[in-house]
């Protein structure tokens, strides 16, 4: 069709070269209208180039940072187990992920499978970017419910409704100095809020002036986060459309934590604390609360002398009714776009991606935790004495409130405000309220939304 | 043959008015439509989502204090960074011109050398220098016995040391255009004024600045372009912080509108920035323009 159209124009067009009077103003029309025809001519060849081996199917994946860097290692094998499907990998670096996925999405040029943090899946399937994946779940022997952690399970979970599969796990469990700690007269990890202070106050009584016992960073959101939730604070009201941080229990929570800085156990200024490494290895800071991509870059810091000092530990609780305390399900997931018309193809890459074996590949490629429980029986796993503190915590972890808005909520006005407390700009109270404010604010779009749904 | 002006008119021209059109006017009128609107994470999956809410975006952006902490920062790095910028390389250029110095082009070579250099580099350079426990400055200055300060984590002297760094980073480039502007004196000038008995004081002001007022007028309306759209230093250096002190408007723009998808928010901003340069250029070249008749 298209084919005969475009003859016809270029014989009209010669037609006309012929006839017309070179002066013609006619003449720089049909020139642009030339130009059009080679864009045509030009995104033809484009098009026809393309089109390849037609008992070939090639789905595309993009990763993020190291694990596009590295996924390429376990494709060879994917495509050994299904001839016929080729995988193109396109590593997006983090920093840049989430706009280039939102803008692929715009010009619909979504990947087939892309990994995407699980904090963002609310946010893509408000775009309507990703598909619904029950029904592909329901068919699976490989992707099961039951094989996951239940927290980690959980954060893909919209309305009932799974949207992704967990690919990798993290979570946030306490990093210290076992041999600082036993100075102090810990020689077990504090377990409570109470000990996790007295310990501080401890430490802090050994050390010198200028070193502190904890570092607690007003950019970090999730500790605040963490500790909230350990006091049952009920972050956001109202099926989530207003914001609830002026509650008592997370006032207690966050508190808690900014009293570390006010009561110089911790120190203000993260600009302090360049390499935070360097600050374990020098005793400068001894207990930090953060996730499983710091344990590889500990162990290569915490060389010679230094190697059998450090350990990791699940989260204190606000009581010691229970042990660990709830930390956060962080991790990325695999989604499939919605868009995709290969998703029997893509399908069967995420269900090969989520088999005990390739996650155990996966870890022992980039150190990225497997999401499925059986590839925790891996000997490199299960032996690692500085990931039983992860394993142990997985078992307690819950997904921070599903909507698209909280990324903006936590990391533009939570940090915002922890800083100011902790510089004494605002007391807890105050700034407490602006953040209701603000959060309100923010989800002022929400309520819209949801109130013309309900039309 | 009126025609074939037209022809060619439309030949030579064309092109570049169709890019024009298509990557610059097409995108700001829809940027300009967007800031009426509430488009967002929403509406980009679904048009529908977007509502048309007149001015609601400029004027919760007046009452945003976080908007308008950013201006005051983006004005007070303006301020302090724009004429100070400006004083150097003219002070660079000077030196550089002079006879007495030697070998010219390394020291043009190295004093360009930042503005080529990648900022990220520059930033992590920087940023060791800062650094309240083992930086660079801290240590010049406990030769003086000055206590440390922390330069990016303390709320005043954040902006002071990016507005170091960036003048340090910026200067070479207007330097080689001062340097150029200086060549353009003609010596006889010099060699009339030395004659008659001028100080180099007297030369400088009679003969240098005014001589220089264009080339002023270039590098300040430049320089000030540059410094309102201030982004990547603290975007690098302090993310903005500490207490918000270094956030920059643009800054503030691209966080709304790139990470939070608030894209009419973003826009609203992006026209009071353009509104706020477009006023600033118009000052300064009233200014030149009275400098030049007086």
């Amino acid at each position: 069709m298209k084919n005969n159209l475009l003859r016809r124009v270029e014989q009209l067009h010669k037609k006309k070269f012929l006839q017309s009077d070179f002066s013609n103003l006619w003449k720089s029309v049909s020139s642009a209208k030339y130009a059009l025809y080679f864009i045509l001519l030009f995104s033809f060849i484009s098009l026809s180039c393309n089109k390849k081996n037609d008992n070939q199917t090639e789905i595309s994946f993009w990763a993020m940072g190291a694990e596009g860097e590295f996924v390429q290692k376990l494709v060879p094998e994917f495509e050994k187990q299904n001839p016929g499907i080729k995988v193109k990998v396109q590593m997006v670096p983090w920093t840049a992920a989430q706009e280039k996925l939102v803008t692929a999405y715009a010009s619909e040029n979504s990947p087939d499978v892309y990994q995407l943090g699980n904090t963002w899946v609310p946010q893509f399937s408000a775009l309507g970017a990703i598909e619904e994946l029950d029904q592909w779940i329901q068919k699976s022997s490989i992707v099961k419910r039951e094989k996951y952690f239940e927290g980690i399970w959980d954060t893909n979970l919209l309305e009932n409704k799974v949207y992704g599969i967990p690919w990798y796990v993290d979570t946030r469990v306490l990093f210290y100095r076992k041999d600082v700690l036993a100075k102090a007269g810990y020689n077990s990890p504090p377990k409570t809020w109470d000990e996790l202070y007295d310990c501080s106050k401890k430490i802090k009584a050994t050390q010198p002036a200028d070193k502190y016992p904890i570092y607690v960073p007003t950019n970090e959101w999730a500790p605040f986060v963490i500790f909230g939730l350990q006091a049952n604070a009920n972050l956001l009201k109202n099926n989530a459309t207003y914001g609830n941080f002026q509650s008592k229990e997370f006032q207690t929570a966050f508190s808690f934590l900014i009293n570390f800085i006010k009561e110089n156990l911790a120190p203000m200024s993260v600009s302090q604390v360049t390499n935070i490494y360097q600050a374990f290895a020098g005793e400068y800071l001894n207990m930090y609360i953060s996730g499983p991509w710091n344990v590889n870059e500990f162990k290569k810091w915490m060389t010679g002398d230094l190697a059998d000092k450090w350990m990791t530990a699940p989260l204190p609780n606000i009581s010691n009714e229970k042990y660990p305390g709830v930390s956060l399900a962080g991790g990325s997931s695999l989604v499939m776009s919605k868009h995709s018309e290969k998703k029997a193809y893509a399908w069967k890459f995420i269900e090969y991606l989520s088999t005990p074996k390739t996650q155990a590949e996966l870890y022992h490629l980039i150190n990225d935790l497997p999401a499925v429980k059986e590839a925790w029986n891996d000997p490199l796993l299960k032996d690692d004495i500085y990931l039983k503190a992860f394993y142990d915590q997985f078992q307690n972890v819950v997904a921070t409130p599903k909507i698209p808005e909280w990324e903006q909520i936590v990391f533009s006005k939570l940090q915002q405000y922890a800083e100011y407390t902790a510089r004494g700009v605002m007391s807890v109270d105050e700034a407490m309220k602006a953040m209701d404010g603000d959060v309100n604010t923010i989800l002022e779009k929400r309520r819209w939304m949801i109130s013309r749904n309900l039309k | 043959m009126k025609n074939n002006n037209l022809k060619a008119l439309i030949f030579f021209l064309g092109p570049a008015m169709l890019a024009i059109f298509v990557f610059f006017f097409i995108p700001v009128v829809s940027a300009f439509v967007i800031s009426f609107t509430d488009f967002d994470i929403y509406s980009l999956g679904d048009f529908s989502n977007a509502r048309f809410i007149g001015l609601r975006n400029y004027s919760q952006l007046f009452e945003d204090p976080l908007f308008w902490t950013a201006l005051q920062n983006t004005f007070f790095f303006v301020i302090l960074a724009g004429p100070l910028s400006v004083f150097v390389s003219l002070f660079a250029a000077m030196l550089l011109n002079s006879k007495l110095v030697k070998f010219k082009g390394i020291f043009r070579l190295t004093y360009f050398m930042p503005v080529v250099t990648t900022l990220i580099a520059v930033a992590i350079v920087w940023r060791f220098i800062y650094h309240p426990r083992f930086g660079l400055l801290n240590y010049l200055l406990g030769f003086f016995q000055i206590n440390p300060v922390d330069w990016l984590g303390d709320p005043f002297w954040a902006m002071p040391a990016i507005v170091l760094m960036s003048v340090w980073k910026n200067f070479g480039y207007n330097m080689i255009i001062f340097i150029a502007g200086l060549n353009n004196i003609p010596s006889d000038l010099y060699e009339a004024a030395t004659i008659e008995g001028a100080s180099w004081w007297q030369q400088f002001r009679s003969i240098t600045l005014p001589m220089l007022v264009p080339t002023t007028l270039f590098i300040s309306v430049i320089t000030m372009i540059g410094y309102f759209q201030l982004f990547a230093e603290p975007y690098i250096m302090t993310q903005g912080g500490p207490l918000n002190k270094t956030l920059s408007i643009v800054q503030y723009m691209y966080q709304e509108g790139f990470r939070w998808w608030n894209m009419g928010y973003s826009a609203a901003i992006a026209f009071v920035l353009f509104f706020i340069i477009f006023l600033g250029t118009v000052i300064q070249s009233l200014i030149h323009k009275k400098l030049k008749h007086a």
